[in-house]
């Protein structure tokens, strides 16, 4: 994987893009987005940008596909055609089922889905520009669309990832470092907790270097969480205010 | 562990902490070593021992008693299926509305479009809703027209001890009957019910609380040209 | 999964707009707050994000190069398509496109192709070999009504913020798409005998027919399309006309600043 012409972090240690090993890119979020949706997000990450909707919990339809039990949590993770620079055929492939698999495991962690039998929690998140680290951005706007849902859950999820890029440990890999990088690790972190909801990697690392990766990634996560945080405020803030006049009302 | 305080009136996310002391756990909260924490996205109340997160958005929560509004999806021979705006269909049975109805006979009475007020009469622990319509004031209806709002924006437009809602009545000779699950039946004159829905449109747009009930107040008057004085008992 | 109108609610919606009256108190023949927003998209060779009301698309145009239709050796090609993903709405499943979407992304495809949007004489890299390939692809986000005036709309908008990435494909400097007219769509509902424009969700759920025209910046009918299974007289067919080049003219200025 290692491209001897390009360096990917210069001498000074900083990176192509300007940024220190341990920085993330801005990162925006914007909750309540949608009308027609239950709950959403956009969520500006660097270069990507994403959109999560979430519908429930509703009926499940199809009916043979209903847990008794429980609510059924469906993320289904896409990619607009034109959010990358060779044109996407429209539709699932390989790698967006596998994502939306474990995102919708991810999310099933934190959801109370006890509460809700036979229905299903719906995520959606459509990719409308892509520069590496999707599934991350994916998965922190799905937790805040879950929010301003009003879904019942034990936590919020935040993810971020870290790697290794010319030997050297850092967080957030931009597109250039993730294709000529040497490790990427995707990290969905429940906030709280810092009980790990999702893990990949791929690339190479001694177990010292994974340990140092995930200290970058669990602590960009916490980061995450305030802008999460801040933008479920934001969004409320304002219905919030002068709350006790109406605290104590009655039906007509 | 990353452990958040939170103060009065702040809004509180799922996995926020609730530092009150003595109480129990209540509605949009749960426990978990010994702790209480926040579920949904809300305000914290706390009545009669326990604390409640009153949910700032999501759909509807039936409560046994709540009085609603549902529009009904489906009819068998004895039975309907209604929806609530809940995450569950709720089912009315023949044998809880006010007329007897013979066995195939169901259509009849109530059909698939038509909006009914009801009453949540059990939600059992599988979430299956039952409702009754056999009770005064409980009915099919037959005029007006239903709009819908957050289930979380209902107080808003009850407004404190009704006011709100006796206003927009006054103002636009409207019969208005808001359900707990966010749907609204305004029936009365033409103009009235335009007036009256965006009346209601406004009260779940404008942000702020403060200086509300004015704000709608000085609307109803500019649109309906009326001047109704001292309506009000909480000035 | 179904959309919910009770019966009720429908009887008042077609006595308002007997008196001529609207549930957000527009006029008839006014459409909702139209909000365009180009070039945010970085992938894409253009794109833009239109907000009509609550309905809220995103058209992005995306090029690469191929074979010509052999039929037209010297000429580009469009290719459009739209998805009507289930973020959208709860009534839409994810899936193959079904009917409407393929419906809308043909009326859309019409008004450009038969209104020479692009100038695809332009877009010949060798006869009979290599032209370019242009992809129109609409993603709905949210919908509240009247898909065929926001996508139209944003599909113009995103065709003329684009460039053509010539430099990717070693043919030289990145120029501006070429672009041979403006066309803008509008979309008419007959309801009840009435003929209002610009339908949101809950007057589309209960319309009769309806009707929508494409015209250029002369004034010339490029695309028509009738839907639904109510009927239109001959003269609210001219009446519709008459109306949507005076909008669309409205619109096209609001391009022209916009782009």
């Amino acid at each position: 994987m290692v491209d001897e012409d390009i360096k990917l972090i210069g001498k000074d240690g900083i990176r192509r893009d300007g940024r220190k090993f341990d920085e993330l890119r801005p990162i925006t979020i914007e909750a309540g987005v949608l009308k027609r949706a239950d709950g959403s997000a956009y969520l500006e990450w660097g270069e990507n940008k994403v959109l999560a909707a979430v519908y429930g919990p509703r009926e499940m339809h199809p009916r043979h596909a209903q847990n008794p039990s429980r609510a059924v949590v469906q993320a289904r993770y896409n990619m607009a055609a034109f959010s990358v620079p060779d044109r996407k055929r429209p539709g699932p492939d390989r790698r967006s089922v596998e994502i939306s698999k474990i995102m919708s495991e991810a999310l099933e962690e934190i959801i109370f889905v006890e509460q809700f039998p036979r229905s299903s929690v719906d995520v959606f998140v459509e990719v409308l520009e892509a520069s590496a680290g999707t599934r991350c951005a994916a998965l922190t706007a799905a937790s805040v669309a879950l929010a301003d849902a009003g879904i019942p859950m034990s936590d919020m999820i935040s993810s971020c990832a870290a790697g290794k890029i010319d030997g050297q440990i850092v967080l957030d890999l931009g597109k250039k470092e993730d294709n000529f990088g040497e490790a990427d690790v995707p990290l969905g972190m429940v906030t709280s907790s810092g009980k790990i909801t999702l893990l990949q990697m791929d690339g190479n690392l001694t177990l010292d270097e994974y340990k140092k990766v995930m200290e970058l990634a669990m602590n960009a996560c916490r980061e995450i969480y305030q802008i999460q945080r801040e933008a479920l405020k934001k969004r409320y803030s304002t219905s919030l205010e002068g709350y006790e006049d109406i605290e104590d009302t009655e039906e007509e | 562990m990353n452990e958040k305080k939170e103060t009065k009136r702040e809004l509180l996310l799922p996995g926020d902490l609730i530092v009150d002391e003595g109480v129990k756990p209540g509605r949009g909260t749960f426990k978990r070593g010994g702790k209480i924490y926040a579920a949904t996205l809300g305000v914290k109340t706390v009545r009669s021992g326990y604390v409640n997160i009153a949910a700032q958005s999501g759909r509807y929560d039936p409560k046994r008693g709540d009085r609603v509004i549902g529009t009904v999806t489906d009819v068998n021979s004895s039975i309907w299926m209604v929806d609530l705006n809940a995450p569950f269909p709720a089912v009315l049975h023949v044998n809880d509305v006010p007329w007897r109805v013979e066995f195939g006979d169901t259509k009849r009475y109530i059909d698939v479009g038509d909006a009914i007020l009801v009453k949540i009469s059990n939600v059992d622990e599988l979430k299956k809703i039952q409702i009754s319509m056999d009770e005064e004031g409980l009915r099919k209806l037959n005029n007006g027209q239903v709009i819908e709002i957050a289930p979380s924006q209902v107080p808003r437009v009850i407004g404190r001890k009704g006011s709100m809602i006796s206003m927009l009545k006054n103002y636009t000779d409207s019969r208005i009957f808001v359900g707990q699950n966010g749907r609204i039946w305004i029936d009365g004159p033409l103009e009235g019910q335009y007036i009256a829905v965006k009346a209601i449109q406004m009260i779940e747009e404008k942000a702020q609380v403060v200086g509300l009930t004015d704000a709608v107040e000085q609307f109803l008057k500019e649109e309906t040209g009326k001047v109704l004085e001292n309506k009000r008992e909480d000035k | 999964m179904k959309e919910l109108i009770s019966r009720i609610t429908k009887d008042y919606l077609f006595r308002l707009i007997k008196e001529g009256k609207r549930l957000d108190g527009r006029d008839l023949l006014e459409h909702r707050k139209l909000d365009i927003n180009t070039g945010w998209i970085g992938t894409a060779e253009g794109s833009a994000r239109v907000h009509l009301g609550d309905t809220d698309v995103i058209v992005g145009v995306k090029m690469s190069i191929g074979e010509p239709f052999p039929d037209t050796p010297d000429k580009g090609v469009m290719i459009t398509s739209a998805e009507l993903i289930p973020m959208a709405s709860p009534k839409y499943e994810a899936g193959p496109p079904r009917e409407d979407a393929t419906e809308l992304a043909r009326v859309v495809d019409r008004g450009i192709r038969e209104g020479h949007v692009i100038d695809t004489t332009k877009l010949c890299v060798t006869k009979g070999e290599k032209v370019w390939l242009v992809f129109l692809d609409m993603h709905i986000l949210d919908f509240d009504g009247n898909l065929f005036d926001a996508c139209g709309i944003a599909a113009m908008a995103a065709l003329m913020n684009s460039e053509v990435p010539a430099e990717t494909f070693d043919l030289g400097d990145n120029y501006k798409l070429p672009i041979g007219h403006v066309v803008i769509p509008t979309t008419f509902y007959k309801i009840k005998d009435q003929i209002m424009l610009d339908a949101r969700l809950e007057e589309e759920m209960i319309a009769d027919a309806r009707l929508t025209v494409g015209t250029n910046e002369k004034g010339e009918l490029v695309s028509m399309q009738k839907g639904l299974s109510g009927v239109f007289e001959y003269e609210d067919t001219i009446s519709c006309i008459e109306k949507s080049r005076e909008i669309g003219d409205k619109i096209r200025a609001l391009l022209k600043d916009k782009v």
